[in-house]
């Protein structure tokens, strides 16, 4: 046993008393006293009970979300065949023609800005990290470090915006495109907001490796570079890779921002450059207009609940490397 | 004591804070909601109706006509505004809820096709705008211009506009999948002065400099014609749409549940009147004519 969980469980005890707890021991003095322990027992489980009960309204609220999702997408595939559904290009259920609900085109288009954003993200989400925790001096840090999770907090429509005025035009002159609303655009902004969670779970696992590898290293006669690239990175390789998957987790469910930013044409992706439509800008655009209880809305739901599995692969995924990663800390 | 005191003076001020809020609640409040076409019409109007009547608030909001349509249906606003008819799977349900829709025809609409202002096309016909938004056409070079793949702009399908191009124009057939499919016309705008590829259709309330009552800076409004041999008209003059020369103009709607009474009644009265329509001009719309205003006549009995 570590020295901080044996730390950590005698304060659990100071804080909740327990049969032989010291504070008990300090009231039983007298029958005033002894109603008064009675009663506060009665809160202490009331308490206990309170919290139980949150943490199972989490649990509660998923499997709920899970079970909507299943109940209202199954019946779409009882008028869309299955392999139709994950196979078509084709996506156009107003159609005055022919009703067409495929939905490849937008997974394609998913995945595309997703690992575009990765792409942009992976090399400066990694590169700040390093500096941050190996490079900066201490005050740059305190100053940097609040300023990037500060940006986790800028409100999508407002990154869209940006796409819309800033990116797109900057976009079409670079590529020689008419238009600037199309795959890169949205990358790079999907790019911009998973930036914080890779930089700071990466800076954080970055500052866990032991300083004993950091000084061995050192003493052996690595450079500050040999020792970053080829021992603290490797070593704090789970929770950095963990950090890529939760940033990913962020761009796949992203809506506003590739909604306003990537053109939102519902053909398969030509290219990097062509305008795309994510899973979520459909759903988005879709589900305000479409009759309830019709085959389109049950596939919308179908829609949602593909993108579920999908976020929720991925952040299980990126909890699995860090518990793993933890477990070998200690 | 002085706790007690200072309590008491809190609850005072909040009750006074209060008493403004209830004499709101006194208010007759209606949703208007829908064409996002319509929706700075309908918010200007609202505007001058609340100023001679400030018993009534209007809120307005947009969303395109489908959301406007199913609003009404689901009974979340008193007023949907829409810029094509209902289909008749609509008009089904809405009856099925026991909803008993009237329209109102506020004003006339020259459905505008937009170019960037360094496009050299002036004019196209119906059937050409129809083959470019089917994905038939590809290249201005097809329709006269210069050698430059088509880049289109459309709105999405809870648009009446789409619904109503869908219609009229493509004849019932399918959108290109490559059409960008934007939020609102201000949004088509904003893109087609930047796109000097861009096509795009808008409400002609949107082109105008209501400065200069001519097309705004940086875009140009094509004339239209009915067929390759007839002339092109210009949206943009109102001989054009009375006459019906310019050929894809419609009407823009207000539907309302069951006969309209109390403020939402006043409210389309003053719309359709003079100084609604007064308005309707001003804001780069067209007035409507008097089969229109028949019609309206028998709706609000």
């Amino acid at each position: 046993m570590s020295l901080f969980e044996s730390a950590q469980e005698g304060r659990g005890e100071a804080i909740l008393p327990g049969p032989s707890g010291f504070i008990e021991r300090a009231e039983t003095t007298g029958p005033r006293r002894m109603k008064k322990r009675a009663s506060s027992r009665l809160k202490e489980s009331a308490i206990q009970a309170f919290f139980f009960a949150n943490g199972i309204l989490a649990v509660v609220v998923l499997i709920g979300i899970f079970g909507l999702l299943l109940t209202s997408a199954f019946p779409a595939f009882k008028e869309v065949p299955i392999g139709h559904f994950f196979t078509s290009t084709k996506w156009d259920p107003t159609s005055p023609v022919n009703a067409e609900f495929g939905i490849l085109s937008m997974m394609a288009s998913t995945l595309t800005v997703t690992l575009g954003a990765l792409v942009i993200a992976i090399p400066i989400g990694l590169g700040v990290a390093a500096y941050l925790s190996d490079v900066a001096h201490w005050r740059v840090r305190e100053i940097v470090k609040p300023i990037v999770e500060i940006l986790a907090a800028i409100p999508s429509v407002v990154v869209g915006f940006l796409g819309i005025v800033l990116f797109g035009p900057v976009i079409a002159r670079i590529f020689h495109q008419s238009n600037g609303l199309n795959a890169v655009n949205g990358s790079f902004l999907l790019a911009i907001m998973s930036l914080p969670t890779i930089i700071s779970i990466s800076e954080d696992s970055l500052n866990a490796v032991p300083r004993a590898y950091t000084e061995a290293s050192l003493a052996l006669g690595a450079s500050r570079w040999q020792t970053l690239v080829r021992v603290k990175i490797p070593a704090a390789l789970s929770g950095i890779t963990a950090s890529f998957m939760l940033g990913m987790g962020r761009a796949i469910g992203e809506t506003m921002t590739v909604l306003m930013a990537t053109g939102n044409a519902r053909s398969f992706p030509h290219g990097l450059l062509s305008s795309i439509r994510t899973m979520t800008a459909n759903i988005a655009i879709e589900l305000g207009e479409v009759s309830y209880f019709t085959t389109h809305y049950y596939a919308l739901f179908a829609i949602g609940l593909v993108l579920f599995l999908m976020t929720f692969f991925v952040n299980l995924i990126a909890d699995l490397i860090l518990h793993k990663y933890q477990e070998r800390e200690q | 004591m002085k706790i007690k005191f200072a309590i008491l003076t809190g609850l005072i001020i909040v009750g006074l804070m209060l008493v403004p809020q209830l004499a709101q609640a006194q208010k007759r409040m209606i949703q208007v909601k829908g064409s996002d076409t319509m929706v700075n019409l309908a918010q200007i109007l609202a505007e001058e109706f609340m100023n001679n009547n400030p018993q009534t608030a209007i809120a307005v909001l947009g969303g395109g006509s489908g959301t406007g349509i199913s609003a009404i249906i689901n009974g979340t606003c008193q007023i949907a505004t829409h810029s094509r008819e209902w289909k008749q799977s609509e008009i089904n349900q809405a009856w099925k809820k026991g909803v008993k829709p009237r329209f109102f025809v506020i004003a006339v609409d020259g459905l505008s096709i937009i170019v960037n202002g360094s496009n050299l096309i002036d004019k196209l016909t119906k059937d050409q705008v129809g083959a470019i938004y089917r994905g038939e056409i590809k290249n201005w070079k097809v329709v006269g211009g210069p050698d430059m793949p088509i880049s289109l702009y459309g709105r999405q399908s809870n648009s009446g506009t789409y619904v109503f191009l869908q219609e009229h124009v493509l004849g019932n057939k399918n959108y290109s999948a490559d059409m960008k499919e934007m939020n609102g016309n201000a949004q088509i705008i904003e893109s087609i002065m930047q796109d000097q590829a861009g096509i795009g259709y808008v409400g002609v309330g949107y082109v105008l400099d209501k400065q200069t009552g001519k097309a705004r800076n940086g875009l140009k409004v094509l004339n239209i014609s009915k067929d390759a041999k007839s002339e092109a008209y210009s949206p943009l003059d109102k001989a054009n749409i009375d006459s019906g020369n310019y050929s894809i103009a419609r009407a823009l709607y207000e539907a309302v549940n069951g006969k309209p009474g109390g403020g939402v009644a006043d409210f389309l009265r003053f719309e359709v009147g003079p100084e609604g329509q007064k308005i309707v001009e001003k804001e780069g719309f067209f007035t409507i004519g008097a089969a229109h205003q028949a019609n309206n006549e028998k709706n609000f009995k």
